[in-house]
């Protein structure tokens, strides 16, 4: 008795002071403990309900971990086919111009099979918003390579570490869409302190911001972990994160108010 | 009466897809079709109905496009021709998983590979069949006119809606390439956002507070669930089956001998019919509109009354197979065709028809 009301007690709205967003679905996820895509989840969902734009927002799934993402968020969505989800996404703009788009995709989906549909919604400007979670590792399907995996990072078809000149380079797509006269807003961010979530969180509403004022197409990138894929405990692939991807995967923004940021790396 | 023009199919493919409402056309480049593309883009629907066009940067993006615009549940259309209609083979087995209203155009040429650019019909299976992976069927029209050009294109949008599937029309570089006279219908105007919410309460276009949100989808992870999904489709192709079969029979009542062929290939059996009549030999012709649902019953009415039966096609021997397991095993069924973009004469097929049929 006395358990149960000490928690009507903390569940007195004067006493919340921090509560998942109700766009949420109340289920639980079906990311790995540790995953950065639960955090990624939350922060997109806070900015919709935040911004009141939940009955004006749809969204497309990739395949990969998050194919299921539409299960978790309560807003209209589509999954899409493998990579294409920036084909959908230009269709549903073009065809609800007055309504919210974005796109939630891996590094597999966007930066790999997809890469075609990428670049292109991005050099058309198409007005939606791209997240893009880059663990540098196909994590679906049991880890194996993908574009974004670093020079020597083991993952399940580069047992051996990635091999670069038979495998080929980690490929940098957002660099690379920052480029496109298309692009307005590039930012690549992390979720794996508070801090760099308060980040991820701000680029997210200033995407959809952006959105609102047609200003053309918003990019960003999340770099997370993958410690079932890396083979470590989630603290372990965190650190790791910072010491390997971070050095490749610079955090910051490269793109604003549609002029590049001078890079000093 | 509507508007009578003198188009071509492929032409008379565009306008009928303005007239019908349609809210967006995505495609790309390929012959013997881009005059769809073209006509749309020259006559400005975004201006006349609100109408998008967009150029994609494949077949692939143009047919994820359409899962996407169907989703929202948009009246969307593309066209190709067989090498991009084969890219499009994933996102249509998409469509069908997720049950989208959609209408895929094919103005089939000669392949396999690149092929030639000259018409053939040697994409019946692909399209009749199911053509990407899965258990999925789509509703197949075959033109054999400019003016079912137009008309197809009306009646394929409003059995994509009632089905919630893919509808292809299977015509050929000819038919898309020839000009006819055509009686176009009046314009339809496009739904509004509040009649397409009503006509579509799956769709996924924003969630209002009042509702759960709406997921479009080919996914189910649990076995017993995509068991489920197959069983509706199933039952949905089965209707189809019942209710949507369009055949056209010509002098069938007294023939002695069967034709049976679709689109150009039963324009060009029409002509064979009267120059075999013109001989004495009483030749029947039956034309299936709908490829699937496949007109079974009734070709195998006609079919058993006579002597023999000889399927013409632009291909090497694609529908016959449908033919032969309507109509069974006691009438002689041969096929004639011609390939790689060769359309058969008129005396071809009275030749063929007496060498292997008359007097075989």
């Amino acid at each position: 008795m006395e358990e149960q009301f000490a928690k009507t007690e903390i569940h007195k709205p004067e006493n919340i002071v921090y509560k998942k967003s109700d766009l949420m679905v109340d289920r639980p996820l079906s990311y790995c403990p540790g995953c950065g895509h639960g955090t990624a989840h939350r922060m997109l969902m806070e900015v919709i309900e935040e911004m009141d734009i939940s009955d004006k927002t749809i969204g497309v799934s990739p395949v990969g971990c998050s194919v299921l993402a539409y299960d978790f968020l309560n807003i209209d969505m589509l999954g899409a086919a493998h990579g294409r989800a920036p084909a959908l996404a230009t269709a549903i703009k073009r065809m609800w111009p007055n309504h919210f788009v974005f796109t939630y995709q891996g590094d597999g989906d966007l930066a790999a099979i997809g890469t075609a549909e990428t670049i292109h919604a991005c050099n058309r400007g198409e007005n939606i918003t791209i997240i893009f979670i880059n663990n540098g590792i196909y994590g679906m399907t049991g880890g194996q390579m993908a574009p974004t995996t670093l020079p020597g990072m083991r993952s399940s078809t580069s047992p051996y570490g990635r091999d670069v000149p038979t495998m080929g380079h980690p490929l940098k797509i957002t660099e690379l869409i920052a480029q496109l006269p298309g692009v307005y807003y590039v930012t690549r961010q992390a979720v794996h302190t508070p801090n760099n979530v308060r980040k991820t969180k701000k680029a997210i509403r200033k995407a959809f911001e952006l959105q609102k004022e047609n200003k053309g197409l918003c990019f960003i990138e999340i770099v997370s972990n993958c410690n079932s894929g890396w083979k470590m405990t989630p603290v372990q692939s965190n650190k790791w994160m910072e010491e390997n991807m971070f050095p490749f995967y610079v955090l910051g923004d490269i793109k604003v108010d549609g002029k590049l940021i001078e890079m000093t790396k | 009466m509507g508007e009578l023009k003198l188009m071509k199919g492929n032409e008379a493919v565009a306008e009928a897809a303005i007239r019908a409402g349609c809210d967006g056309y995505f495609g790309y480049p390929i012959t013997p079709q881009s005059e769809v593309m073209e006509y749309l883009m020259a006559e400005k629907p975004f201006e006349r109905t609100g109408m998008v066009v967009l150029q994609a940067e494949s077949e692939v993006a143009a047919i994820n496009m359409l899962y996407g615009g169907a989703g929202t549940g948009k009246m969307v259309m593309t066209s190709s021709s067989s090498p991009g209609v084969s890219l499009m083979q994933e996102g249509i087995s998409y469509l069908a998983g997720a049950e989208l209203p959609a209408v895929i155009v094919n103005i089939v040429r000669g392949g396999p590979g690149l092929g030639t650019i000259q018409p053939s019909q040697a994409d019946y299976f692909q399209a009749v069949k199911g053509g990407g992976h899965g258990d999925y069927k789509m509703l197949v029209l075959a033109p054999a006119s400019v003016q079912e050009m137009c008309d197809h294109v009306k009646l394929a949008f409003d059995k994509a809606f009632e089905y919630r599937t893919p509808v292809m029309i299977l015509s050929d570089g000819a038919i898309g390439q020839m000009m006819e006279k055509v009686v176009l219908f009046d314009q339809i105007p496009r739904r509004t956002d509040e009649e397409l919410i009503k006509q579509c309460p799956w769709a996924s276009n924003g969630r209002p507070k009042t509702r759960n949100h709406n997921i479009i989808t080919s996914l189910d992870l649990d076995p017993a669930g995509q068991e489920r999904v197959n069983l509706k489709l199933q039952a949905k192709y089965q209707m189809m089956e019942k209710n949507e079969v369009l055949y056209e029979e010509i002098q069938c009542e007294d023939a002695d001998y069967l034709l049976v062929a679709f689109g150009l290939s039963a324009r060009i059996c029409q002509k064979a019919l009267d120059l075999a009549r013109a001989k004495g030999i009483k030749v029947g012709l039956f034309r299936p509109i709908t490829l699937f649902p496949f007109p079974a019953i009734e070709v195998s009415n006609v079919g058993n009354r006579v002597k023999g039966i000889l399927v013409v096609e632009m291909n090497a021997g694609q529908m016959i197979e449908d033919v032969k397991l309507s109509v069974g095993c006691k009438v002689k069924i041969e096929h004639y065709g011609r390939f790689g973009g060769i359309i058969p004469s008129p005396d071809e097929v009275v030749k063929a028809l007496t060498q292997k049929i008359i007097g075989g």
